[in-house]
């Protein structure tokens, strides 16, 4: 099996606070990591230090990605070389029409791989066949990117994004936060459709509900900046019966 | 005390001052050259006497006059240019060639002046007396020496104190004088082009007057613009009276040459029922200011005053707007943004006066600056006088970097930093071009955004 993401001994601190304390992580290519753990855990700061977000400081341990350090690369880069971040809180950005900020976004990537730059119709065409998957309309496509979007909306609007640039490595941070059951339902639909042998995906999530959808092979509990437990998909269910409790007790 | 010995009363004002630095002193002298050859008879001559005096008294104005806090002109203004003579008849064809227009792919008419003069001969005048609009030169209007000429000097009373008016009251050359016919409609916008041609720095004192008849509606884009290099110093005054029920777009792009200084003033009468959407795009010149004087003089008004200003290196762009509701039901907005990179300095500020008439006036005034460096800067100043109860006024002021985590959204998709700036700045100064509400004109004017940030790209 190709390796596709090794993290090791990660160490994270944000304003001088440590966050994660000594993460290892393998993905593999082909495979489907869910990463659960109560609020303060690290989730998020696990997806933002793999995405590049500035503020975000990396005391100690290497994340290799494709076989080369993914902490050296800048954050335009990292998507150029297929890592997603579909953010729990998707940013507004008034004035900047979604359509314009696709065509930027797909562009930049396909220059950053040596492939020549889309024609507008092809463009156009490559849009439409991923948004109405999402239900993304053509309105929402007009709009300023995810102004004025519902939470759902916001959603299905980074699932999308998502299969239109088609990473090698999607992570997933609260997907399922804010979305009712039949956006849920879409938006697992999505990523179960993008899963393939060449990709990994990271789900981060704080309730099982959304791993019925989306079958984990392997799950992870985080829990005060470590990976406690791992598991397969049971190790879910489990935690959905038992709670975090048992696991930060055990990582104390 | 004996009233005999009481020493003699002060002044009101503070004691007067003479002209004194080099840059007054060399006004002065010019005036003394240029008096006797400006266009204009007895009364005309009389009215510029009067206007110089206000000079003479005041001198530049500077940090300590209230409304040029920001902009202490007698401080940035170290030399004073002389006044430009009419260039040749070929000179409106160079200085086409010259200068690319963001408006080239905009149908429109055209009234075109060199260094503050007037060329008939290129300008469409007869295409547009077909249309209803009747245009004159200044330089003619003033030689009549009639009512007309003093009504073309004479300065609304909001502006009487201001001595950049005063200055160009007093040196004015020529300029257009534009009437346009109650209830025509233009077919197509009128673009009032001020281009320069001269190599050595010289000083244009522009005088233009656009009267709107009663419901007629026109589009109008006023530009300036000048050679790189060359210290010319523009003078512009611009007075605009909209009569009842017409509506008016105006738009004004200041893309001056590097060394320029240009002060650009537009005075604005709105009659009852009149819209006047405004935007104001300023990109050029070392020093600008670019003033309004806004008058009601009936009711419901509705007045758009936006503004896009990119400015660098060590650039310094002043925007200031004075807004007297008199009469009531004004509907006012006010949106100005600002980027501002490198050392440059950006200034506004905007008062709102509602007069106890002006009641149901309903103002809002906004300016948002976004700081592209550190040491950018931005002095912001808005001001609401209010004498009626029963008003909604309110205003604001913002000033920042760009947002962190828009841009970091944009990277984490792939888009380069210089990329996703551009989009940012692009998206920020968008909503005040926009806001005009006139799509070609609009889009037009983007593309001076664009070439901004392509020039800024190849700085950075």
């Amino acid at each position: 099996m190709t390796v596709l993401l090794e993290i090791r001994n990660l160490h994270v601190a944000v304003e001088d606070r440590e966050i994660l304390k000594g993460v290892d992580l393998t993905v593999n290519a082909g495979e489907t990591h869910a990463i659960m753990g109560p609020n303060g855990s690290g989730k998020s700061t696990l997806a933002y230090v793999l995405a590049g977000k500035p503020g975000y400081e990396v005391t100690e341990g290497s994340v290799t990605y494709k076989g080369e350090n993914l902490l050296e690369m800048p954050t335009d880069e990292r998507a150029a070389a297929g890592v997603f971040l579909a953010f729990q809180y998707p940013i507004e950005i008034p004035g900047v029409a979604t359509m314009t900020f696709l065509k930027a976004a797909l562009n930049a990537q396909r220059k950053h791989q040596g492939l020549a730059e889309l024609s507008t119709p092809d463009f156009v065409r490559r849009v439409r066949e991923v948004s109405e998957k999402f239900n993304v309309t053509q309105e929402m496509l007009r709009r300023p990117l995810n102004v004025g979007f519902s939470g759902g909306e916001k959603k299905r609007n980074e699932i999308m994004q998502m299969a239109l640039l088609e990473p090698s490595l999607c992570v997933m941070d609260e997907t399922d936060s804010g979305l009712d059951i039949d956006a849920l339902r879409v938006v697992a639909d999505g990523v179960t459709a993008m899963k393939s042998p060449d990709r990994g995906i990271i789900v981060i999530t704080h309730y099982q509900r959304l791993l019925n959808h989306i079958v984990p092979d392997v799950v992870h509990v985080l829990s005060a900046g470590r990976i406690v437990k791992t598991g397969g998909k049971e190790l879910a269910l489990q935690l959905e019966e038992t709670g975090y409790a048992g696991f930060t007790g055990a990582a104390a | 005390m004996p009233a005999s010995r009481a020493p003699p009363p002060e002044p009101m004002s503070a004691e007067p001052r003479t002209i004194r630095t080099e840059a007054e002193q060399a006004i002065a002298r010019h005036f003394e050259d240029v008096i006797g050859s400006l266009p204009g008879g007895e009364r005309v001559r009389d009215l510029r006497e009067a206007a110089f005096d206000k000079v003479r008294r005041a001198g530049l104005p500077h940090r300590r006059i209230e409304e040029w806090k920001y902009t202490d002109l007698r401080a940035l203004m170290k030399q004073a240019a002389p006044p430009a003579r009419r260039p040749l008849d070929t000179a409106p064809a160079h200085a086409l060639k010259d200068t690319h227009s963001p408006l080239e792919a905009l149908d429109r008419y055209r009234l075109i002046l060199v260094d503050g003069h007037f060329f008939e001969a290129v300008s469409d005048r007869a295409a547009l007396q077909r249309v209803g609009v009747e245009v004159l030169s200044t330089a003619a209007l003033l030689d009549g020496d009639k009512d007309s000429a003093a009504d073309l000097l004479a300065t609304p009373e909001a502006a009487a104190g201001d001595i950049a008016v005063a200055l160009n009251a007093a040196f004015a050359t020529d300029g257009v004088v534009v009437t346009v016919s109650a209830g025509a409609s233009l077919d197509k916008p009128l673009e009032i082009l001020h281009l320069s041609t001269a190599t050595v720095p010289h000083a244009v004192a522009v005088r233009n007057a656009i009267r709107i008849g009663a419901g007629a509606a026109v589009k109008i884009v006023e530009t300036y613009q000048g050679p790189a290099d060359i210290a010319h110093q523009v003078n512009a005054v611009t007075a605009i009276t909209a009569e009842r029920g017409a509506v008016v777009g105006y738009a004004r792009l200041q893309a001056e040459g590097d060394q320029t200084l240009h002060l650009g003033t537009t005075m604005v009468t709105l009659g009852e029922g009149a819209r006047f959407d405004h935007l104001t795009v300023t990109a050029g010149a070392a020093v600008s200011r670019s003033q309004m004087f806004l008058t009601t003089g009936g009711e419901r008004t509705w007045l758009g005053i936006h503004g896009a200003g990119m400015i660098g290196g060590r650039q310094h762009a002043d925007t200031t707007l004075l807004i007297d509701h008199a009469l009531p039901g004004a509907n006012t907005r006010v949106l100005i943004k600002n980027v501002i990179d490198d050392e440059a300095k950006g200034v506004f500020q905007g008062k709102i006066i509602v007069e106890p008439d002006a009641q149901k006036t309903d103002a809002k005034m906004m300016s948002k600056a976004l700081l592209l460096s550190d040491t950018a800067e931005f002095a912001a100043k808005p001001e609401l006088e209010i004498f009626a109860d029963d008003v909604q006024c309110g205003h604001g002021a913002t000033s920042g970097r760009i947002d962190a985590e828009q841009l970091f959204y944009l990277m984490a998709r792939g888009v380069p930093q210089a990329e996703a700036e551009r989009l940012l700045i692009e998206a920020f100064l968008a909503d005040a071009i926009d806001a005009l509400g006139d799509e070609a004109i609009g889009t037009a004017l983007k593309r001076t955004v664009s070439a901004w940030l392509n020039r800024r790209g190849t700085r950075a």
